[in-house]
């Protein structure tokens, strides 16, 4: 009868502990199955590279355009094995635990979207330290800490064609507003920087005003916020710039159901499969964007021919990215992917990204 | 295990006998097994019970390799769960803790841009911290208002000024001595450097709150506000030290994060306060207050610290990662209660019998 009042008292104890240590390993056991592990801590010989992609955020459409032309690059590369990780929210500090993770996995190439040059720069040299190469790409890290950086496009030509298309599409004045990514994205504070640039020098803009920058974060909920507000801040709004596709296509779903719809420019990058029903509806006429597959697929690339030797991120160095051809490493380790294109009512069913 | 003075082992005991002193009643477990079935002890079990796990499944897991990484990232919430166990305990919470990080990097950002000696800069964000402390300490202890309320409005608060001091910049060229020591190692053991001051604080707090009279006063405080203060204890002045204590405790964890990551920016921790409170509650902290020990949180913080790890190295998605995270806790708020229920209706029944056999 004691043993029973004993065992009663620890029972809840018990259960907890029963419990928590079932939870755990059977998440892990679960998990696991798919994973296949990789055994070995010696650097990989010839066939066995493993290559990692660590995007921005995972569950972004644009993101999943680019790793798949990643994968796929890797495929043909020559990779044995190529992975994706990376954290729910586009924050600073968020790749850092998942670089660690990669330099203890031993994994051979490392690709990054940096949403913050400097936070994932000493994850990134210790990684380089084990052997690891390090290929950028969407979102430059600092160039100290990488191998090469490679780019949608020269960064000037995607600003320009921006303030292009918003010029052409509000007559060329009036007040415009930018809605970004998050305000530390390194890829879309460098076009924003070129947009003003453009916009205070080149005497054909002279009449259009930035009167606003918001930041919706990549965040679907709240870029439709971001775009609310600026409606109702700035009511003499002419168009809007979203150098985002997430950004982009939140805005363009605000605006095709205000009483903006139409009156209100809107364009930016998107992605065609996106923006087609606020093409279709006449909220947008023109937006642009690059191929994004072909960033991935020329990362893969590049990470391979640094892994070979090949190339070492030096200026003139040339390597080829499979189908695409030739690619030559400019100045500061950069690999230009090729010119944006401009979408619009006519050719926008053409594309399936 | 326990000593129990049975009178004979083969008639049920009544549930409560009037007749008998009270001294010879059977007591509860005393001493060690008191401790190593505890709540806390629970949570270590489960701690080391993964550690095995993952050092067995997961290859390349059992490595100091691991230890650097691992520690390096679970430091801020490690910090900032030690003042964040005491304001618990005493049925209190603090939500602005992460905001008050991100208001000291964006702080410290701005003042070394500015040209500001370091060490200035460290000990101003040291100060901003304290002060954010003091401002919600007033409003809660002072005023008297809801601590959930006040920290809500100043976890936007903060992290707005934040916003107002740095805008949308970010600062990174702090001094690479320093930046260079925050990722540096003890020699092999793959233990970060900056672990010695983080167990500095974790044995402040556990001695603050398990061997001093303040300590005593906070589990007083959990159990009922009305009664700590009419034994004598001060309430209000308890609370506001707390308050203090996280804040300047919550600045450390910018600072480190700044540091750490090398970037000053205005969204540095967001989110912290979540993790925090979730690692709390799985050490066995109750968030009613009154219950809870230093040693079981700093377990449930390296738990999930650890599981976030391992999977990673498991290359799992961080989906499945946030569901596990969220049923463990799920788990560990439940279990006890089935236990408990378990053991209500075994109580009943003995009652039941026990009256059966007397009627009989």
């Amino acid at each position: 009868m004691m043993l029973n009042r004993k065992n009663t008292g620890t029972t809840g104890r018990l259960a907890s502990l029963i419990a928590i240590t079932a939870a755990a390993a059977l998440a892990l056991t679960a998990c696991n199955g798919g994973t296949g592990s990789t055994g070995g801590n010696s650097p990989a010989a010839g066939g066995d590279l493993k290559i990692t992609f660590i995007p921005k955020q995972l569950n972004n459409p644009y993101t999943d355009v680019v790793l798949g032309g990643g994968k796929k690059g890797a495929q043909e590369a020559g990779f044995a094995s190529s992975q994706i990780v990376g954290p729910l929210e586009a924050s600073a500090s968020s790749q850092v635990s998942f670089v660690n993770a990669e330099t203890q996995a031993g994994t051979n190439v490392i690709v990054i979207a940096a949403n913050d040059p400097d936070a994932v720069c000493t994850a990134l040299g210790e990684a380089r330290a084990a052997g690891a190469k390090i290929v950028a790409f969407d979102s430059d890290a600092n160039p100290d800490c990488r191998d090469v950086f490679i780019s949608q496009v020269v960064a000037k030509e995607v600003a320009l064609i921006q303030t292009k298309l918003i010029s052409e599409q509000i007559g060329g004045s009036g007040e415009i507003a930018i809605l970004s990514a998050t305000a530390n994205a390194t890829n879309q504070n460098e076009w924003i920087k070129f947009m003003e640039e453009e916009l205070a020098s080149n005497p054909a803009y002279k009449d259009i005003k930035l009167v606003a920058k918001v930041y919706g974060d990549d965040n679907d909920t709240k870029s439709f916020q971001e775009a609310q507000g600026l409606m109702q801040a700035h009511p003499n709004l002419k168009g809007i710039i979203s150098p985002t596709t997430v950004g982009i296509a939140a805005t363009g779903r605000y605006l095709s159901t205000s009483a903006y719809k139409g009156k209100v420019a809107l364009t930016g990058l998107g992605l065609p499969n996106e923006m087609r029903p606020f093409v279709k509806d006449g909220t947008v006429k023109e937006f642009a964007l690059w191929d994004p597959a072909q960033l991935g697929y020329v990362a893969a690339f590049a990470g391979k021919a640094l892994q070979d030797g090949k190339i070492t991120g030096a200026e003139g160095d040339t390597f080829t990215a499979g189908e695409l051809g030739e690619r030559k490493v400019e100045k500061g380790g950069l690999v230009i992917v090729g010119p944006p294109t401009v979408f619009n009512a006519e050719n926008v069913d053409k594309y399936n990204f | 295990m326990s000593e129990t003075t049975s009178p004979t082992s083969t008639a049920p005991t009544p549930v409560a006998d009037s007749t008998k002193p009270l001294a010879s009643e059977p007591k509860g477990r005393t001493g060690a097994a008191r401790i190593l079935t505890s709540r806390d002890a629970i949570t270590v079990y489960a701690l080391l019970a993964f550690l095995l796990y993952a050092a067995i499944a997961i290859p390349r897991f059992a490595s100091p390799v691991t230890t650097g990484f691992l520690l390096l990232d679970v430091i801020p919430v490690l910090l900032i769960a030690m003042p964040m166990t005491l304001i618990i305990i005493t049925g209190e919470i603090d939500l602005s803790v992460a905001s008050t990080a991100g208001l000291t990097s964006a702080l410290m950002g701005v003042l070394w841009a500015s040209g500001m000696d370091i060490w200035l800069v460290l000990t101003t964000s040291l100060l901003a911290g304290v002060a954010a402390g003091m401002f919600n300490g007033l409003l809660i202890a002072v005023l008297g208002l809801p601590s959930l309320a006040v920290t809500i409005g100043t976890l936007a608060l903060f992290r707005g000024l934040a916003l107002v001091i740095i805008g949308d910049n970010a600062v990174a060229n702090f001094p690479k001595p320093l930046t260079a020591f925050f990722t540096s190692k003890l020699g092999a053991t793959g233990i970060p450097t900056v672990m010695i001051g983080v167990v500095l604080v974790m044995v402040f707090f556990g001695v603050l709150l398990h061997f001093t009279p303040f300590g005593r006063g906070l589990f007083a405080m959990g159990y009922s506000k009305e009664a700590a203060s009419f034994v004598g204890i001060k309430v209000a002045r308890s609370k506001f030290w707390l308050y203090v204590g996280s804040g300047a405790v919550s600045a450390l964890a910018g600072i480190y994060w700044t540091l750490r990551y090398t970037s000053a920016r205005s969204d540095n921790a967001s989110g912290l306060e979540l993790a925090v409170i979730a690692a709390v509650l799985l050490g066995g902290v109750s968030i009613f207050g009154g219950k809870g020990s230093i040693p079981g949180v700093i377990a449930g913080v390296l738990l999930i610290g650890t599981l976030n790890y391992a999977l990673r190295l498991a290359r799992v998605s961080d989906v499945v990662l946030i569901t596990v995270t969220g049923l463990l806790l799920i788990f560990s708020v439940v279990a006890p209660s089935i236990g408990s229920a378990v053991k209500e209706w075994q109580h009943t029944r003995r009652v039941r019998r026990s009256f059966s056999q007397k009627a009989s």
